[in-house]
């Protein structure tokens, strides 16, 4: 037989590489959407992932959820203070916290934290044949590996980026009560005097959609990896890179369309 | 074991895996270039070959994990590349597939990775029964005392029979063995040769060992294909393959008498 599969690229192979993967993205989202309504739901493992994202990220948000409030705080004084209005403090702490710093945190952290562990892990996987090994025991990989952290990683995030938000403004309390004496109900109350239901829902939801992209990203790099432990390496750095640059667009769609929503 | 009392086993009537006319390329790069053969009924083939001739690439497009580009693939009277996902799994359930590498999950304990393919299978199965499935599949590779290691704990020769363990779990009619001996050493290769031998017996498998390692073949096969640049050159008893002045032929039996 004669080998006529020399590759013909349409513009280069660049190009053409491009969206192939971009093709491949795309399916593999559907195939998420598609397989995550079809039992079985394998809903043990998802909580068992869960778990391990929080155990995994908890330590890690805490501090740096603490330190964004406390800096944050620090930073806004001074410029409050020149129109003596550091009264205001607890509220606008509680705005940038609960709407943009708390959410966009948490998801930059897990992109970091979880993002790389699921492509590495899968990575691993792949290129040790693990995933071959349960497709041939006739087990669905992508249903008991991809959509169990996927779900894993949209249930876990939300509660994590509220869970941010309070330790933030904890640490803004702490600084607010070192400069003049404050109780913690009435600092708590200032700032959520100013948020509205909607501040916490498009939290809430766009910490859904970082939970998703960081899961999706990190299960795709590493579902698809190749090359042996090199390419381990490579899916869980891309994984982060990818879920980082694709959070910071999604925050500035959802941020435009909740500005849309709040002045309709 | 006698293989001689294994002849009278082979049903020569009945193919379980019958292959016609098989092409698989990579790109530019031609693995398999018209493959034809039968497997029947209680026999073991033992595919040996060079590296990279494509013996891995086949008994991966006999288990659904590639898909041919040209050619007919019947496994258990059904064509492997036309059937849907819930048709694929239920053929899969058949055939039992030892990984070169073992693939152990090596998040799992010896116990985890035994119990998973028949738990994710077979619902509503008791503790008792899991237990008792994992312990004869671990008696039959004899190795009772790993229970509740990790992969990472056991020795190459162990991981494989663990490997096997595991597709035994879920009783088999066909084994795909991918290079059960590579990476052992002689010892172990020859307990891993016996476990083969003793899986056909007692499991009544029909099994394809993919190998270059000339021992195992001609202690595992009851027929040897012998696999150069994608075709079968040979294929019969191995006396039959090995007794030709074919340069190819001589070239492999030196290569490998040498190692």
């Amino acid at each position: 037989m004669i080998n006529n599969n020399t590759k013909k690229y349409i513009f280069s192979r660049g190009i053409d590489d491009y969206f192939t993967g971009v093709h491949k993205a795309y399916k593999f989202t559907s195939l998420f959407f598609k397989e995550v309504i079809k039992k079985p739901f394998h809903i043990r493992e998802v909580i068992n992932q869960c778990f391990e994202i929080g155990i995994r990220a908890l330590p890690l948000i805490t501090l740096t959820g603490f330190i964004v409030g406390i800096v944050f705080t620090k930073q806004s004084r001074p410029s409050l203070e020149d129109f003596g209005a550091t009264s205001w403090l607890p509220s606008l702490i509680g705005i940038a916290i609960v709407r943009a710093l708390g959410p966009l945190v948490t998801a930059l952290i897990c992109a970091g934290k979880v993002g790389s562990s699921i492509g590495a892990e899968l990575g691993s996987m792949k290129v040790t044949e693990q995933i071959d090994a349960m497709e041939v025991s006739a087990i669905n990989p992508f249903k008991y590996l991809v959509v169990t952290r996927v779900l894993a990683t949209s249930i876990t995030i939300p509660i994590l980026a509220l869970y941010c938000s309070c330790v933030g403004l904890f640490g803004s309390y702490i600084n607010v009560h070192t400069e003049e004496t404050s109780s913690i109900i009435s600092f708590y109350q200032d700032a959520f005097s100013t948020i509205s239901f909607l501040d916490i829902f498009t939290g809430v939801v766009k910490s859904i959609a970082y939970g998703l992209t960081i899961g999706l990203v990190g299960c795709y790099k590493g579902y698809n990896a190749t090359q042996g432990t090199r390419g381990v390496g490579k899916a869980a750095n891309q994984a982060v890179v990818l879920s980082m640059f694709l959070i910071f667009i999604e925050e500035v769609i959802i941020v435009q369309v909740s500005n849309w929503i709040r002045y309709f | 074991m006698d293989k001689s009392r294994l002849q009278h086993i082979i049903n020569t009537d009945e193919s379980v895996i019958s292959i016609k006319g098989l092409y698989k390329s990579f790109e530019d790069l031609e693995v398999l270039k018209g493959i034809d053969f039968n497997l029947f009924k209680g026999e073991n083939i033992a595919v040996l070959g060079k590296s990279g001739t494509g013996k891995s690439v086949l008994i991966k497009i006999i288990v659904g994990l590639l898909k041919p580009d040209e050619g007919e693939v019947y496994v258990l009277g059904q064509q492997v590349d036309k059937l849907n996902r819930k048709e694929l799994d239920a053929l899969r359930l058949r055939i039992g597939f030892s990984f070169q590498h073992s693939a152990l999950y090596d998040s799992m304990n010896v116990y985890q990775n035994l119990a998973f393919p028949l738990t994710m299978n077979i619902k509503n199965l008791s503790k008792k029964e899991v237990n008792n499935a994992v312990d004869e599949v671990l008696d039959a590779v004899g190795l009772m005392d790993k229970l509740n290691q990790m992969p990472s704990d056991l020795s190459g020769g162990q991981k494989k029979r663990i490997g096997i363990a595991r597709t035994l779990i879920l009783k088999p009619e066909i084994m795909l063995y991918d290079e059960p001996t590579s990476g052992l050493d002689p010892i172990t290769s020859t307990e891993v040769i016996a476990l083969i031998n003793e899986v056909q017996q007692q499991y009544n498998t029909s099994s394809i060992i993919i190998t270059h390692d000339l021992t195992c073949a001609k202690n595992t096969g009851n027929r040897i294909a012998m696999m150069l640049d994608g075709q079968f050159l040979r294929i019969g008893k191995f006396e039959e393959v090995f007794d030709s002045n074919d340069e190819e032929v001589k070239g492999f039996f030196n290569y490998n008498f040498i190692q």
